[in-house]
């Protein structure tokens, strides 16, 4: 599957345009990494594609189709703290239950514990966190991810076992994955290509 | 030189109530030993979430009230936070007795702003009007006013970009060339191997090793199996995978018997204690006395 992004532009207020004529294209079979300085609008990049935001000029196509804005969007987006995204009355269960049940396998692919489950979130730490946020996230219904420095908050062991797990993944069920990071070094590991987020943004 | 910060056994619990009436320690910090010396930088390094800066909130006194804390700390230190509804350089200034003490402040934040780059302008924004750099550099202006002997940095640099991070790292190093002693909290190796003197490995609440910069860079001198682990899995250093995560519950033993390669019977149930093995701090039986550490 081809994620297509064309001529993407898009400003908060009248101000400041935050992306001019952003272009971009991803495939099922490749991870992608973006790298960009701080406040330069990979996050607002990362939003539109994943249905985020709405109000932006250009298209976002999967395979030449605009993406319907109902039921599950095939493009889920992961953030750097899941601590924001996870509703703090609902145990560990019922947060990765909301998306879908993963089978075992999966679960010990990425070293989830029993025991994590009937936590609340506030009881688990950010990487523990982090790994039901990108296994909440791989719905068979998934076609790309989009990951907003999904491990920069994570010790550098961590950050192998969730970019392990989660690439294996991907690639045995042709999951496009858009990489976005402030490391350089990382993103030479794991990304298949590397976009320098100020060539391809006009403004 | 002397001891600017001295942490002693310190550890930190929480009490919750779960589900009604049923009380709940929760153990962050455990038997935390650690010092800092005048014109040092000693990082302490472990994963988000872990607890760390709990212990820079200890140090200030600003813990919440259901926090327990046995162990001692002797320190002098100085208090890092913003007001959103102030000017910035109201905030640098802080709070004066009369004016003539507010003029004679200002003119020194004037100064100590001007040696960040700081302009006259920026002195009437509010925090939202700065970029995360320039935050970052009012915050250290507003630390250094008071001349304090030392600095807790949180976690300074996540999610700034790598321009703004070599300025941070600079910044950091100019201040121990002043002679501060400086504690940098952060979960990026490469900000403390860039930094630091001596770099202390948390795990699970616990110190397990304390080690200098230099041995960082060759893995052979590291100590603790778990340091290894970490290093090598660094991006640069071939992004090797290990397996295992921190426990959640209290275990009786050593905090990493379960993924442990050299782990020995009796780690399963004793606690090692953090020991000097040849000048470095190290929390492993393997290297008691008695045992060759291999």
């Amino acid at each position: 599957m081809d994620l297509k992004a064309e001529n993407i532009s898009f400003s908060y207020n009248k101000k400041r345009q935050i992306l001019k004529d952003v272009s971009l294209s991803l495939n099922g079979n490749k991870i992608i990494g973006l790298i960009g300085d701080s406040g330069s609008g990979k996050s607002t990049l990362c939003k539109i594609l994943s249905g985020y935001i709405t109000n932006y000029s250009g298209e976002v196509t999967l395979d030449g189709n605009k993406i319907p804005d109902k039921n599950f969007h095939p493009v889920q987006l992961i953030f750097q703290h899941p601590e924001k995204t996870m509703n703090p009355k609902w145990k560990m269960e019922k947060v990765l239950k909301e998306s879908w049940q993963p089978p075992q396998e999966l679960k010990d692919t990425f070293g989830l514990k029993e025991n994590w489950l009937t936590r609340w979130p506030n009881e688990l730490s950010g990487g523990e966190l982090q790994r039901f946020s990108i296994l909440r996230s791989l719905n068979p219904k998934t076609k790309f991810i989009i990951a907003d420095e999904i491990s920069t908050m994570l010790d550098a062991l961590t950050q192998v076992q969730i970019w392990e797990a989660l690439i294996s993944h991907a690639k045995a069920n042709s999951i496009g994955i858009l990489a976005v990071s402030h490391d350089e070094e990382l993103l030479e590991v794991i990304c298949d290509d590397i976009l320098h987020f100020n060539e391809i943004n006009g403004v | 030189m002397g001891n600017l910060l001295e942490v002693n056994n310190l550890s930190i619990s929480f009490t919750q109530y779960v589900e009604g009436l049923n009380r709940h320690d929760l153990k962050v910090i455990s038997d935390l030993t650690l010092d800092v010396n005048e014109a040092e930088i000693v990082a302490i390094l472990g994963s988000s979430g872990s607890g760390k800066s709990l212990l820079a909130h200890s140090i200030l006194g600003i813990l919440p009230y259901n926090s327990h804390v046995t162990g001692e700390i002797k320190y002098k230190g100085n208090l890092l936070t913003q007001d959103p509804l102030m000017k910035v350089s109201e905030q640098a200034i802080g709070e004066c007795k009369d004016e003539k003490e507010h003029d004679a402040r200002k003119i020194k934040q004037r100064e100590i702003f001007a040696r960040y780059g700081l302009d006259e302008s920026v002195d009437d924004l509010y925090p939202f009007e700065l970029s995360g750099g320039m935050a970052r550099k009012v915050l250290l202006s507003t630390a250094l006013i008071n001349d304090p002997d030392l600095l807790i940095a949180d976690e300074p640099t996540p999610g700034l970009d790598s321009q703004s991070v070599k300025e941070t790292i600079e910044d950091i190093k100019n201040l121990k060339e002043q002679g501060k002693g400086i504690l940098l909290i952060t979960h990026e190796i490469d900000v403390a191997l860039k930094t630091a003197d001596r770099i202390a490995i948390f795990y699970s609440g616990y110190v397990i090793e304390i080690n200098t910069v230099e041995n960082f860079r060759n893995k052979q001198n590291l100590l603790h199996p778990y340091t290894k682990v970490l290093i090598d899995a660094l991006p640069r250093n071939g992004f090797n995978y290990a397996e295992g995560v921190q426990p959640l519950e209290v275990v009786s033993g050593c905090p990493y018997y379960e993924n442990c390669p050299v782990r020995l019977d009796k780690c399963e149930n004793e606690k090692p204690e953090l020991i000097n093995h040849n000048g470095i701090m190290i929390r492993c039986f393997n290297f008691e006395e008695g045992n060759d550490g291999s």
